[in-house]
């Protein structure tokens, strides 16, 4: 029965993804909505993920799919600390449709479904799942983030009359929120790789792992730059290459669990 | 109780009368709890305004007793005060309200420290029933309008569309560092609307220092020679530039010089002077984003047309809500009606029930609770279209009533 709460997450998801594309034609009544479906979404969500841990044998999110549906729920709240406020709603235009997508696809390839799962007495794995997928749930919402703070930064740039008309948050509200976010991510994902390191004995390096710890050096690389050299575009930029490099990493976990 | 608003503003009278009503947040407390005897009274005092909200069982007399007192607190003759007053009833005065907390009837349209102003009034109010209800919706209005609609976000003049756009870059303009170049009549005006949204002065250049002196002695910041003006930029986060030069007083190549000692802080450059002050190209360097006149005109006029928009869909905002609040109104009026009629209907019933308790003495306890449950909703099921009906045709009276009287 949990399941079938898939269908009032996405239902919902989907409703706050269009209902937020309105929003930006048209700010008012339409936001509030799409801020009540992303509400509603991570609740339902809330309650398939409580489902399926209670009714899994281990572990309940050691495969691709169910990984992507742990994902999606991080980051929708991710995106609900401050998706709430109007002035971050064009944030929300990027990220609900992404979550809805995805969380299709985790359903269609059966990552919403219950039982099963990896043992929980391998311990480091589920600590390395959980960390990463926060991680890369943060590394998503900052991209979010980043990519709204290059595009105010060129309406600035180009002298876009209408820019007070949009209700964007400020240019440095954006890049204070990207660095944060960056930052707790980074540490999410040192967690995530330490316990990976703590596997290495047993079960050796795989290409996914180099990818994993190559995203880690690229996000502590845009920590660098933006603390000690402030080169805040530039740093923005580096975090939708980082992003990208978490698309990459997704895509890898896809490839290696089917094959 | 009936709803009386009683008042003046910038609309009515000059500001030689609205100085003269205008009372500090103790004072409004006090006359609050003056005016509304046995009722409510909420008194708000702005520079703009002085309004009464009264919630009193005898308008005429509470209207009097309101008006004798705004005329004590002027001074004045109570038929020399009324040309500037106006009154407003029930509805008409909820709208008003609602208008104002939204900032629609303010002198720059949505300004926000109205909505603060109404609140302190609403807390430091004699209030009840009726008031409480009213201006908290205000407030739920005022707040809905902020965040519905971009009312706040339409500057109508440059030196203002410069403070937005430095918001938009800055966020909370508290911790911004200002430089004025060239302590004119604009440069003055414009250093004064960002301080007022919380920036503070860092530096004023100017080619003679006495000018330059007053605008720093006013503000809060200190002189220097045109000639420092690079070597200071580091020190400022927003420069507005304004002197009657007929060159160029900062090129690109001389702040490109400053620019790595600010360590990617944002600066953002206004040019309101003709010919212009600043190199153009500097806005190609990174951080620095310049705006001269032409592009704050720009600004002004893309949002002057989306401010009509904005200021119709906040209008029927606050016309919704006072609506609701009309609804309620309405409802609460026929509240004893409906309530009697219920007691009626019950004391009927139990009644009935306790004539034929003879005949049902053979009932088990479960068979006289379904009697008492069935005769419960029979009676229920009669009564709701009877309530309903009430409810509306008190609603149609209150919409056809004379309440949107305004007079002065």
């Amino acid at each position: 029965m949990a399941e079938l709460l898939v269908w009032p997450a996405l239902l919902a998801y989907g409703e706050a993804a269009v209902a937020y594309a309105g929003n930006a034609r048209n700010p008012g009544a339409l936001g509030r909505l799409a801020t009540w479906g992303v509400r509603v979404g991570w609740l339902a969500q809330t309650a398939l993920l409580a489902g399926q841990a209670y009714r899994a044998d281990g572990f309940p999110w050691s495969t691709w799919a169910s990984s992507l549906n742990l994902f999606v729920w991080l980051v929708v709240g991710a995106y609900l600390i401050w998706g709430c406020s109007p002035r971050f709603r064009l944030l929300g235009l990027a990220v609900m449709p992404f979550a809805a997508a995805l969380l299709a696809v985790s359903y269609v390839a059966g990552g919403t479904n219950s039982g099963g799962g990896t043992a929980w007495n391998d311990v480091l794995l589920v600590i390395h799942v959980a960390f990463a997928l926060t991680a890369f749930a943060g590394f998503t919402v900052a991209a979010g983030l980043a990519a709204l703070e290059l595009w105010e930064e060129r309406l600035l740039k180009r002298h876009r009359a209408g820019i007070l008309r949009l209700r964007l948050p400020s240019l440095l509200v954006l890049d204070r929120f990207t660095v944060a976010t960056i930052a707790v991510s980074l540490s999410a994902l040192t967690v995530g790789l330490l316990a990976v390191f703590a596997r290495l004995p047993d079960h050796g390096v795989d290409l996914l792992m180099a990818g994993t710890l190559a995203a880690w050096l690229l996000y502590a690389s845009i920590l660098y730059l933006r603390v000690r050299s402030g080169r805040r575009a530039l740093a923005a930029r580096l975090a939708l290459v980082g992003f990208a490099s978490v698309l990459v990493l997704q895509l890898g976990l896809l490839v290696t669990h089917v094959a | 109780m009936k709803l009386l608003l009683i008042g003046t503003s910038h609309r009515l009278a000059p500001v030689e009368v609205r100085e003269r009503v205008a009372v500090d947040p103790d004072g409004a407390a006090a006359l609050a709890t003056r005016l509304a005897g046995d009722g409510e009274a909420v008194c708000l005092s702005t520079c703009n305004r002085t309004e009464i909200y009264l919630a009193a069982s005898d308008q005429l007399e509470a209207d009097r007793r309101a008006t004798a007192a705004l005329a004590e607190l002027a001074e004045i003759d109570p038929a020399d005060l009324e040309p500037f007053l106006y009154r407003l009833e029930r509805e008409a005065a909820a709208v008003h309200l609602f208008r104002v907390a939204a900032g629609l009837d303010s002198l720059v349209p949505g300004e926000g420290e109205i909505l603060g102003q109404v609140r302190t009034a609403y807390e430091r109010g004699k209030v009840g029933p009726l008031l409480d209800r009213l201006f908290s919706h205000a407030l739920h209005t005022g707040k809905k309008v902020r965040t519905d609609t971009a009312i706040a976000e339409s500057p109508g003049t440059t030196s203002s569309a410069a403070a937005a756009l430095a918001a938009q870059v800055f966020g909370d303009l508290k911790g911004a560092r200002i430089a004025i170049v060239g302590a004119g009549k604009i440069g003055r005006r414009a250093a004064r609307r960002l301080t007022k949204r919380g920036a503070s002065l860092s530096f004023v250049a100017n080619r003679t220092e006495m000018r330059g002196r007053e605008l720093a002695d006013e503000l809060g910041g200190e002189t220097i020679p045109l000639e420092q003006l690079v070597g200071a930029t580091e020190r400022a986060d927003i420069l507005v530039s304004s002197t009657s030069s007929a060159d160029v007083v900062l090129t690109k190549d001389e702040l490109a010089r400053a620019l790595p000692a600010r360590k990617g802080r944002p600066l953002l450059l206004i040019d309101l002077a003709v010919p212009r002050d600043l190199d153009p190209a500097i806005n190609e360097l990174a951080d620095c984003y310049l705006y001269d006149i032409d592009d704050l005109e720009a600004v002004v006029h893309e949002t002057a047309r989306g401010r009509e928009t904005e200021f119709a869909r906040a209008e029927s905002i606050a016309v919704e809500e006072a609506a609701r609040f009309r609804e309620w109104l309405a409802t609460r009026d026929v509240v004893p009606t409906i309530a009697s009629l219920r007691e009626r209907a019950e004391a009927i019933r139990r009644g009935e029930l306790a004539k034929a308790s003879p005949r049902l003495a053979g009932l088990s306890e479960r068979e006289r609770n379904a009697v008492e449950s069935l005769t419960s909703q029979i009676v229920n099921k009669l009564l709701h279209e009877p309530i309903v009906r009430l409810k509306e045709a008190a609603a149609a009276e209150d919409r056809g009533g004379p309440e949107n009287r305004f007079e002065g």
